[in-house]
């Protein structure tokens, strides 16, 4: 079957935020966050392994994280740090049932229990959180 | 950001004697012979009440009778008519024109699911996955040789599972859903629902061996609770709950 007749909606479907609420954009910042969380976990054993050409090494490699690039990325680990600790602890409790709401009969016009305000204040949360940490860790790195 | 409207959203502005018009955008595509989707576009007069469905039966009675459409009760039960509507996927029998808000009305074919023709989309994925997980009662004390005529509930009891035995497997939730989205194989908003259904089910004996169904690879842990499952149901199943509670006794967060 070729992928047109198919007719999956594809990666762009899957990480598109536009629609189904903040659900979905909880979603794709959590996919985004993991990557980042990972390609910067692969760049820091790179970075820590500069020890091994000694002291000057080790110097000048750190040097880079003191440059105005070094501190923004810096700042959007910590806030990838944050939002995906934060969300995570949200869909692991969800995962586990907890906080989805009880099964009862439904009621026309059939709001899903499971979509409530709980969640939704956990991933506004997640958000705040991560920008109030990030612009901490922005004061901190420029010395203020 | 805004949330998905609630189903019933009318608008009561919609006059009652002058009938509106809308365009109708209908996806045609036949995947035998075409390489590519194509719309059509017919203007259709509606009144308040007209639906999606009504206004495509239109243009087959009227202007061109080969749009190919599936369609069965027009009553929101048999689970036929989903769609994809203005960009989300609904029951075209219970979605009036005049709750969309806007008066071009986009009809494209349920996504992932593979395509006959036009709008008309392949259940089989659905239908073996809902097979997959036992969709009936295991329990060897069959009714015939209990002392007892039935087996009895309290009502209780029945609210454990009711809501989830709404499912029309009209299949708008896998079509929501952004882990099918790429992953055909995975069991689905609506299968890992009805396995809730019935582990919910006080007269069911077949948890254990539902949950090992689900427990694999392209099973319940693909599942990443983004909840489009249930945002989209027109039946009010809440497929998201019920999979977390699943989740939960293979978690061991429920016995
Ligand atoms: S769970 Fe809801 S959306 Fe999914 S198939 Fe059943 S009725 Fe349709
Ligand atoms: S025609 Fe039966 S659900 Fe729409």
């Amino acid at each position: 079957m070729k992928p047109q007749d198919e007719n999956k909606e594809g990666i762009g479907g899957m990480i598109n935020p536009r629609r189904y609420g903040i659900e979905r954009v909880a979603y794709l910042l959590m996919r985004l966050s993991g990557l980042g969380l990972l390609a910067y976990f692969i760049g820091h054993i790179y970075e820590t392994s500069s020890i091994l050409k000694g002291q000057v090494g080790w110097n000048e490699f750190l040097d880079l994280t003191q440059t105005n690039e070094g501190h923004a990325l810096l700042a959007i680990v910590i806030a990838m740090c944050v939002f995906h600790t934060v969300n995570g602890i949200r869909v692991m409790l969800g995962h586990g049932g907890v906080g989805v709401g009880k099964p009862s009969r439904p009621d026309y016009p059939y709001d899903p229990a499971s979509q409530n305000m709980k969640h939704k204040i956990g991933i506004y949360s997640a958000i705040v959180l991560a920008a109030i940490a990030m612009m901490y860790g922005l004061a901190v790195m420029y010395g203020e | 950001m805004t949330q998905v409207p609630s189903i019933a959203e009318e608008k009561p502005t919609t006059s009652l004697s002058s009938p509106k018009t809308a365009t109708l955008r209908i996806a045609r595509f036949n995947p035998e012979k075409d390489s590519e989707r194509k719309f059509m576009e017919f203007n259709i007069p509606y009144q308040r009440w007209t639906t999606v469905l009504e206004a495509i039966l239109e243009v087959k009675k009227h202007f061109d009778h080969s749009v190919a459409v599936r369609y069965s009760c027009r009553q929101a039960t048999c689970g036929s008519c989903g769609m994809i509507i203005n960009g989300k996927p609904r029951l075209a029998c219970f979605t009036k024109i005049s709750e969309l808000e806007s008066d071009v009305v986009t009809v494209e074919p349920m996504n992932n699911f593979p395509i006959i023709r036009d709008l008309a989309v392949r259940f089989e994925r659905l239908f073996e996955s809902h097979h997959k997980i036992k969709p009936y009662l295991i329990n060897d004390d069959s009714e015939i040789s209990s002392n007892e005529k039935e087996f009895l509930q309290t009502p209780e009891e029945v609210e454990q599972y009711i809501q989830f035995s709404n499912c029309i497997k009209c299949g708008l939730c896998n079509s929501a859903c952004p882990t099918m989205a790429t992953d055909s194989s995975f069991v689905g908003p609506q299968a890992l629902a009805q396995a809730y259904r019935y582990v919910a089910d006080s007269r069911d004996k077949g948890k254990d061996s539902r949950l090992k169904i689900i427990d694999e690879s392209h099973g319940i842990w693909r599942c990443h609770f983004a909840g489009s499952c249930s945002q989209v149901c027109p039946k009010g199943v809440d497929p998201a709950m019920g999979i977390q509670f699943l989740r939960g006794y293979l978690l061991g967060f429920r016995s």
